[in-house]
This record gives C-alpha cells, sequence and structure tokens, in this order.
C-alpha cells in the first residue's frame, strides 16, 4: 500500500523521458538512442551544479541545455554527416559518457548535503515522499501542455509532418535537417530534465544511470499506446505520460512477488521486445482465421 | 516561366551501374504553357521533373524559373516557386495528420513556419470552400486522417494542395498512374479544371498518349535523355497517335515499340 505514492512518483518523473522517447521514436520515425547517455548528463549537470551552489531549480535548466546540445550533435550527425540516426546515436552516447564522468569528477555524486527541489521548498504537514510526488506532477502537466502547444504550432506542425512524410513536407518549402535536428534536441532537453529531477529525487547522479533508459521510455510509450489510445496527439501524450506511471506500477508489482532487482532490465527488455511484435504476430492470427 | 538551358545528369559517375540520364535538355515555357511529356520506360522523365524540383543538383547547365535562377537552390528552397504531384499518393501528404492540418502546411508553401498555432479556426471556411470543386466530399472531413483517404481522393487532395498557395510551375509526375481507369480520368478532370481555370505553367508527364494530345497546348517526348519531338499550338491540335509514332520514327530513326511508349 505504501508503495502507490512512490510508484506515482517515480512514473511521473520517468514520464518527461517517456515524452522525449516518444517524439523520436514516433514523432520523428527514428530510434534516437542518445537518450541513453542525455538521461545522465541531465543528472549529472545538475548534480555538479548544485554541489557547486547553484538553485536546484536553475540546475534543471542548465540540465535541459545540456540535453539541447547533446540533441544536436546526433542530429547534426544524421542530417549534416548523413550517418545513419541509430549510429549517430550510439556515437552521441558513448561519446556523453566521457562527458559526464569529465561533468561528475568521478562515477557517482551524492546530493543528500544539498537542498533538491523537493527540499527546498517544504510545505507544512507535507511529507518528502508526497512532496515528490506534488512537484512531479506539476512539471508534467507544464511539459505536457507545452509539448501539446509546441506540436500545435507551424514549427511543431513541421517536425511532425517531417517523422511522416519527408518527401510532402519538403515540397512544402522546410528543411527537413532543420526540423529533425529540433526534434532531437527537444526529445534531448526533455530527456535531460528528467535525469536531473530523478537524480534529486533519489539522491544521487551515477554515470551508470542511462543504461536501459531508451527501453524503459519505449516500454511506457508502448505500454501507454496500448491501454490509452492514440487517438490525438494530445491522446498520446497522456498515454504516455500514464505509460510510465503503468510502468513503474508494473515493475513494483514484479518486485513484490520476488523478481530479483537485477532481472529487472532482462524482464523490460522482453516486455518491449513482445510488445513491439505483437502487430506482425495479430496480423497472423488474422491470417490464420481467414485461412480457416 | 521556366528556361531550362542544356542541363545534364549522370547517376552513380564512374562506376559500373553509372547511367546518363539527362542528355543536355533545353526546354522554355512561356507563362501559362501546359506541356504535356512522354517518353518510354526510363528516357528521363523524372529525372528531368527531379532536376526542377531540386531533388539533386545537375551536372551541368542552368535552371531559371520567372527570370531567377534556382540551379543551385536546396529542394525546400525551391518549393516557394514549384508545386508538385508525385506518381505515388503517398509520397504528397502526410498520411498521420488530418486533412486540415496538411491544408494548413500547404497553404504557407515556401513561407518560414512561424510559433503560430498551425491549423487555426479561421482557416477552416477557406479550406472547406477549396475542398468542395473536388466533389469528394472531403468538406466534410477536414478532421480525417489522410491515411484513411483512397488513393484517388489522395491525389486530388496532393493537386489542391501544389495549387494552393500559386505556383510558378506545376509538376506533375505520372499522377494518376497509380489509380484505376475511372478515378485516374476524374483526377485529370480536375487537372485540367485547375490547370486552365488559372492558367498555370504546367509540365505533366503522363504515360498515356491520348492523355498527352488531349491535354495542354504543348507535347513533348524524351528519348533516352533528349527531347525528341516538341509540337505545340495548331499542329499539337491536329496531331494523332499514328502521327506521333511516325515522327518517332523519323527522329529516331528506329522503329518505336509502341508498347513502350504506351505502357511505360
Ligand atoms: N536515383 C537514381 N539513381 C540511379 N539511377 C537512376 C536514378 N533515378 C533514375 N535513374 C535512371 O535514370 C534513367 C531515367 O530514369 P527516369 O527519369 O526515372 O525515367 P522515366 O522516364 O521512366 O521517368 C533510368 O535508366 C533510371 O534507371
Ligand atoms: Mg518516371
Amino acid at each position: 500500500m505504501d508503495l502507490i505514492i512512490p510508484t506515482i512518483s517515480q512514473g511521473l518523473l520517468w514520464s518527461l523521458l517517456a515524452i522525449g522517447v516518444y517524439i523520436t521514436f514516433r514523432v520523428l520515425d527514428i530510434a534516437d538512442l542518445t537518450v541513453e547517455g542525455s538521461f545522465p548528463l541531465g543528472a549529472a549537470v545538475a548534480a555538479a551544479c548544485m554541489l557547486g551552489g547553484m538553485n536546484p531549480v536553475l540546475a534543471i535548466f542548465v540540465a535541459a541545455f545540456a540535453g539541447m546540445l547533446a540533441g544536436v550533435v546526433t542530429g547534426f550527425l544524421c542530417t549534416k554527416l548523413k550517418i545513419p540516426a541509430l549510429l549517430a546515436g550510439i556515437l552521441t552516447m558513448i561519446a556523453l559518457y566521457s562527458v559526464n564522468l569529465h561533468v561528475m569528477g568521478k562515477a557517482n555524486l551524492s546530493l543528500l548535503q544539498v537542498d533538491t527541489v523537493f527540499t527546498l521548498y517544504s510545505i507544512p504537514d507535507v511529507t518528502l515522499g508526497n512532496m515528490v510526488l506534488v512537484i512531479g506532477a506539476a512539471v508534467v502537466v507544464f511539459t505536457g501542455v507545452l509539448c501539446y502547444w509546441f506540436f500545435g504550432t507551424e514549427i511543431g506542425a513541421s517536425i511532425r509532418a517531417t517523422g511522416c512524410n519527408p518527401h510532402m513536407i519538403r515540397a512544402n518549402g522546410i528543411n527537413t535537417d532543420i526540423t529533425v535536428i529540433l526534434g532531437l534536441l527537444i526529445s534531448n532537453a526533455l530527456v535531460a530534465v528528467s535525469g536531473a529531477l530523478v537524480a534529486q529525487a533519489n539522491g544521487f547522479a551515477d554515470v551508470g544511470m542511462g543504461v536501459g533508459t531508451i527501453v524503459i521510455g519505449l516500454a511506457s510509450v508502448i505500454i501507454g499506446e496500448v491501454l490509452f489510445g492514440t487517438r490525438s496527439f494530445k491522446n498520446c501524450l497522456i498515454s504516455v505520460i500514464l505509460g510510465s506511471i503503468v510502468y513503474r506500477a508494473v515493475i513494483a508489482v514484479v518486485l513484490q512477488m520476488g523478481m530479483p532487482p537485477n532481472d529487472l532490465k532482462l524482464f523490460t527488455a522482453i516486455l518491449v521486445a513482445a510488445a513491439l511484435s505483437m502487430p506482425l504476430c495479430q496480423a497472423k492470427l488474422k491470417k490464420r482465421k481467414v485461412a480457416e | 516561366m521556366l528556361n531550362i538551358e542544356n542541363i545534364k545528369k549522370t547517376f552513380n559517375p564512374g562506376t559500373i551501374t553509372e547511367k546518363v540520364a539527362l542528355r543536355g535538355v533545353s526546354l522554355h515555357l512561356k507563362p501559362g504553357d501546359f506541356v504535356t511529356v512522354i517518353g518510354g520506360n526510363g528516357a528521363g522523365k523524372s529525372t528531368l521533373m527531379n532536376a526542377i524540383a531540386g531533388t539533386f543538383k545537375v551536372d551541368a547547365g542552368k535552371i531559371v524559373i520567372d527570370g531567377k535562377d534556382i540551379t543551385k537552390l536546396p529542394e525546400h528552397k525551391r518549393a516557394k516557386y514549384i508545386g508538385r504531384v508525385f506518381q505515388d499518393p503517398m509520397m504528397g501528404t502526410a498520411a498521420n495528420m488530418q486533412i486540415e492540418e496538411n491544408l494548413a502546411i500547404a497553404s504557407r508553401r515556401g513561407q518560414f513556419p512561424t510559433l503560430r498555432w498551425s491549423a487555426p479556426e479561421a482557416q477552416r471556411a477557406y479550406f472547406r470552400e477549396q475542398l468542395k470543386p473536388l466533389n469528394l466530399g472531403l468538406e466534410d472531413r477536414l478532421e480525417s486522417k489522410v491515411g484513411l483517404l483512397s488513393g484517388g481522393q489522395r491525389q486530388a487532395l496532393t493537386l489542391l494542395m501544389a495549387t494552393m498557395v500559386e505556383p510558378k510551375l506545376l509538376l506533375l509526375d505520372e499522377h494518376t498512374a497509380a489509380l484505376d481507369p475511372k478515378t485516374a480520368a476524374q483526377v485529370l478532370e480536375l487537372t485540367n479544371s485547375i490547370v486552365n481555370s488559372r492558367k498555370l505553367t504546367t509540365l505533366m508527364i503522363t504515360h498515356n498518349m491520348r492523355d498527352a494530345l488531349s491535354c495542354g497546348n504543348r507535347l513533348i517526348m524524351l528519348h533516352e535523355g533528349r527531347i525528341l519531338i516538341d509540337v505545340s499550338g495548331e499542329e499539337k491540335k491536329s496531331l494523332t497517335i499514328k502521327d506521333l509514332l511516325a515522327m518517332f520514327e523519323k527522329a529516331a530513326g528506329s522503329e518505336l515499340n509502341s508498347d513502350a511508349l504506351l505502357l511505360s
């Protein structure tokens, strides 16, 4: 019972990662592995800033800016240098491993001695755990509304059209190199903010905390889409956020049922593989039924 | 309106798959010219159109639209001057987006996108009025995803999108070839009505000789990367398929495999 609040809180903080993955994987139609580096980048930058005395809110904005740079690097590699997007993301991700170590100075930074966004503005009678929930919800609602607005603007619509049909949008005068870079920039900024928030909530930043984040993001996107629908862009955004929370709940349940934590990544990978192969399996089943 | 001077294009130069697609093509269109383009498979028709649209850079020569040299401009910067409809009905529209979102993008062709709302309510009446003449009932389905439309509906929509902002040049690359005969005839009729009523300068590739003869005021035939036949005005009006085949034999010095021309 007492796991509900932390589960929802974690789901909210990680949902920014899920939105970032949604923007690249679904909107731009690119599997962007940069997230594995930009998530810990956000954590590392925010942690280093805070330990240097910066306000934790400001530290999140600096983390977002770092994430943008990471996205631009991947975008530059895949548009201007024509490196396949998957490889471009891997290159940035590997490079960021070294960058993150430089930023932190070592592999792990503890944030227990400094104020975080969750401890800075304590409200009487509200526990730290509930603060994470409240602030997480506020940040997610703000980000969701911002994304909905942006992707409804002329620039945002150009980015969506780029992922859907680059020929069409070029024929209408849009430079698809720019829209791809812009999409990657926004995605990785959100992922870095997610990393910064998770680090602040958990009290540390670790150079290895990015491992598997792409799969977690995909799991959230797919779970959300299956359970909550994809009718419109607004619907998709809400689905992805809820998907992230459901994913955390599933993890909490399987851990409660006695699954060793070391098997979590294996479990998530199988979950995503199963979900991604579902359309194919459904088509096969349908064919068989028709044949009968 | 369009001046093409001796453009050349070779694909994969210096490799075993080297292919000379354009061997020096020059073409001058007056404002309002509606030119049909025919030629066998691999004659270079699509390559000519893609060269004008900027899908790739030509190896030599010059392309000028309405006095502006666009030879070195990237594809997206030429979009300001050029409207395009492709052979593949999937190519001209964004399937995951609504009809009105597609129209909104087309209504800004060649403009820099801003942070204004992309498909404002205020434009709806205008979109409905534009869709009505298509007679497809799309004016009542502004919020439907384009992916739900049939190939013919999508081509009609693409044609509308390509001409919504008046293009200095309209490029149609076998835009009815993927449709069933009845739908193809409807889309062709729509094409004629839009092009003729607004006097749009147009290049239309077709694999159908009858359409090539009945539409437009000028006809060119490409063969092995060159313009072989170029007829216009009264001469074109009285032209028959038989005349065309005879002209080809004379010009190319070989007998035309009319199947190749008709079916390609
Ligand atoms: N992108 C490309 N790469 C290599 N060869 C090409 C390419 N595009 C066209 N070609 C070749 O150039 C020739 C002309 O093609 P195209 O212009 O498409 O002919 P069509 O008149 O049938 O439209 C063909 O031999 C074709 O194989
Ligand atoms: Mg062709």
